[in-house]
């Protein structure tokens, strides 16, 4: 089978903090439909990656595609309509916080599709509301009467407003309990086979990377070091994803992945 | 029979909301067989169908049964809007708080001046504890950097009000009671008044401001936890700065006010610099010189206790910092002219006229 377009496509990108080199030529593909990890060391630019794909950063030097479509110097009018078929999950949340819970989730379909009804509005922040598993009262709460594991959700479910084809998260299940984070999983697992989501995927949780991720790239050395599952990244020489992979939470999580994986 | 075709998503939803409501057959039969993507919206039409007419759906692919199953089960009672509340009670539930928020607040700004005295005891009992250098960027932060504008203003108000005066006092042919004019309420009043606006503006907004962020980032807590007080870490050097330099600044503003003014009758006037200048120094007595500089240092403990106390009350997100901010210089703004019509009741009983 022929190798499809990747969705996102970072070529050579160069990212630069005054004299500091965050990415020195960086290279990676996303491809259609399946959930990417990216993992790496604290300070080693995993959100600027982000942050440089998303169009909120200019990076120094490189092209990146999404959709196709380069993302480098947009015109903002020009960039909405690859806006909208995407969502973005930022690590606190950022969600709006004179807005309450159910109007932050309306936002961007207002933004994108105004003239729904607000009945319907309503209706649809609803069941977003209560598939990112908050409670049924959470809708009318203003984000700082909530918890900061339930902004994460709200901050998924304003993510899924527009049904994206393409979802970026940073650090989801950071900050979640070991029960919602695996409820995450399962809910992106779950909405990836429906919808034929693709996710780009920043964490650091080990269970998530072992239980949802098709493939992982490592970030390490201003580079992608290596990208692939999980299995094959085991079987590289690097010291860092040795480290990583084969250190004690790396070796609790595989050792529950794999019982997980026998169980079925 | 309703047959969906082609995409069932956002992008159609308004439409077909819209014409679902038209159609009021019963037993209704829902046909996807046709329908090419389909997301949760579109699901969650299909779902409603299902639920408020007993529709049975038929055709469905196994993803699209999924997404319709994942729509059927997110359907809770979710809560979407506050409770409403009718006007006449929600205006006078919002007197109640402001009321109940102006007492508070003045009970909690005398708690504060208590906790500064005790921090104050505290720093001099323990002189270690004595944050030089934080009070040291204050003063450059609150003194320094304020210099360029106060002058430029001081300056200002000094041109108008010899200008202004002049105009008046020409119709009496008492002219050369200009200088007298710029002088007494330069010293006495303008300068020092001027200043503490701006300093509320410039230095007590920004004391609000940056603690209330430290506050939400929990910098504070932290500091806590270290065993730092935040009332001898933040509070006193800012407190300290803005006391030492609220006199300075406004002496500094009276003194540009005097010049503005004299610049005025110089070139408006005829009035030579030389005649200016002792006609100043025969007119305004020193106790307007002492008045101002007893004022000084009340009014910048003012702002900066309003500052630094809105700052502390910060609580839950950025938009409280805004609220904060301003609440800090319109209470410093305002506390500053009250106590200066005390003050000028008080320096005239007296005798200081």
């Amino acid at each position: 089978m022929a190798e499809a377009e990747p969705i996102v496509r970072v070529r050579g990108l160069v990212n630069r903090f005054g004299e500091q080199l965050v990415h020195d030529g960086l290279e990676l593909d996303v491809r259609r439909g399946e959930i990417l990890g990216v993992v790496g060391g604290s300070g080693t630019g995993k959100s600027v990656l982000m942050r440089s794909v998303i169009g909120l950063q200019s990076p120094a030097d490189g092209a990146i595609t999404v959709f196709g479509e380069s993302m480098i110097d947009r015109d903002e009018e020009e960039a909405k309509h690859v806006r909208r078929r995407w969502g973005v999950l930022f690590q606190g949340g950022a969600l709006f916080s004179t807005l309450t819970v159910a109007e932050n989730v309306q936002v961007p379909i207002k933004e994108f599709y105004p003239g729904i009804d607000q009945d319907l509005l309503d209706e649809i922040a609803a069941y977003k509301i209560s598939m990112s598993g908050l409670n049924v009262d959470a809708g009318a709460k203003y984000p700082s009467e909530l918890s900061g594991g339930m902004r994460k959700r709200a901050g998924i479910a304003r993510a899924l407003a527009l049904d994206p084809e393409l979802l970026f998260l940073d650090e989801p299940t950071a900050g979640l309990d070991p029960i919602g984070a695996a409820a995450f999983d399962q809910l992106i697992l779950e909405l990836r086979d429906a919808l034929g989501l693709t996710v780009f995927l920043i964490t650091h949780d080990l269970d998530t990377l072992y239980a949802i991720c098709d493939r992982v790239a490592v970030l390490a050395d201003r580079k992608v070091v290596a990208v692939g599952p999980i299995p094959e990244l085991l079987a590289l020489d690097h010291e860092w994803i040795q480290d990583y992979f084969k250190g004690p939470r790396g070796r609790a999580a595989a050792t529950i992945a794999e019982r997980e994986e026998a169980a079925t | 029979m309703l047959r969906f075709s082609g995409n069932l998503t956002l992008l159609r939803v308004r439409k077909l909301s819209e014409q679902l409501k038209e159609i009021d057959a019963e037993r209704l039969v829902v046909d996807l067989s046709e329908v090419e993507r389909m997301d949760t919206v579109g699901a969650w039409l299909v779902h409603k169908l299902e639920r408020d007419r007993g529709a049975t759906i038929v055709g469905a692919t196994e993803d699209q049964q999924m997404l319709i199953d994942h729509v059927t089960r997110a359907d809770q009672p979710v809560k979407v809007r506050r409770e409403y509340e009718p006007p006449l009670r929600q205006f006078v539930g919002e007197l109640g708080v402001a009321t109940q928020t102006a007492l508070g607040t003045m009970v909690g700004l005398l708690g504060f001046f208590g906790a500064l005295l005790i921090a104050v005891a505290n720093v001099i009992r323990h002189p270690r504890r004595f944050r030089f250098n934080a009070v040291v960027t204050r003063f450059d932060v609150v003194g320094v950097r304020a210099l360029g504008i106060i002058g430029l203003m001081s300056f200002l108000v000094g041109i108008v009000v010899a200008q202004q005066g002049a105009v008046q006092l020409r119709q009496f042919g008492a002219e050369i009671y200009t200088i007298n004019l710029i002088g007494r309420s330069a010293v006495k009043e303008l300068g020092v008044l001027m200043t503490a606006i701006m300093v509320a503006g410039r230095s007590g907004s920004a004391f609000a401001a940056q603690i209330g962020s430290m506050k939400l980032n929990e910098e504070v807590d932290a500091m806590r936890t270290i065993g730092v007080s935040p009332m001898e870490a933040l509070v006193f050097p800012r407190v300290l700065a803005t006391v030492l330099m609220m006199p300075l600044l406004g002496f500094y503003a009276a003194i540009m006010a005097v010049i503005g003014g004299g610049i005025f009758t110089w070139f408006a006037l005829d009035i030579p610099p030389i005649t200016f200048v002792q006609r100043i120094r025969e007119v305004v007595p020193d106790t307007d010189l002492y008045q101002s500089l007893i004022k000084a240092p009340v009014f910048g403990l003012i702002i900066s206790m309003a500052g630094c106390y809105q700052g502390l009350q910060v609580e839950g997100n950025a938009e409280d910092v805004g609220l904060r901010t301003t609440t800090a210089v319109v209470q410093g703004i305002f506390l500053v002219i009250v106590l200066d019509a005390f003050f000028a009741v008080f320096f005239t009983e007296i005798g200081w006229l």
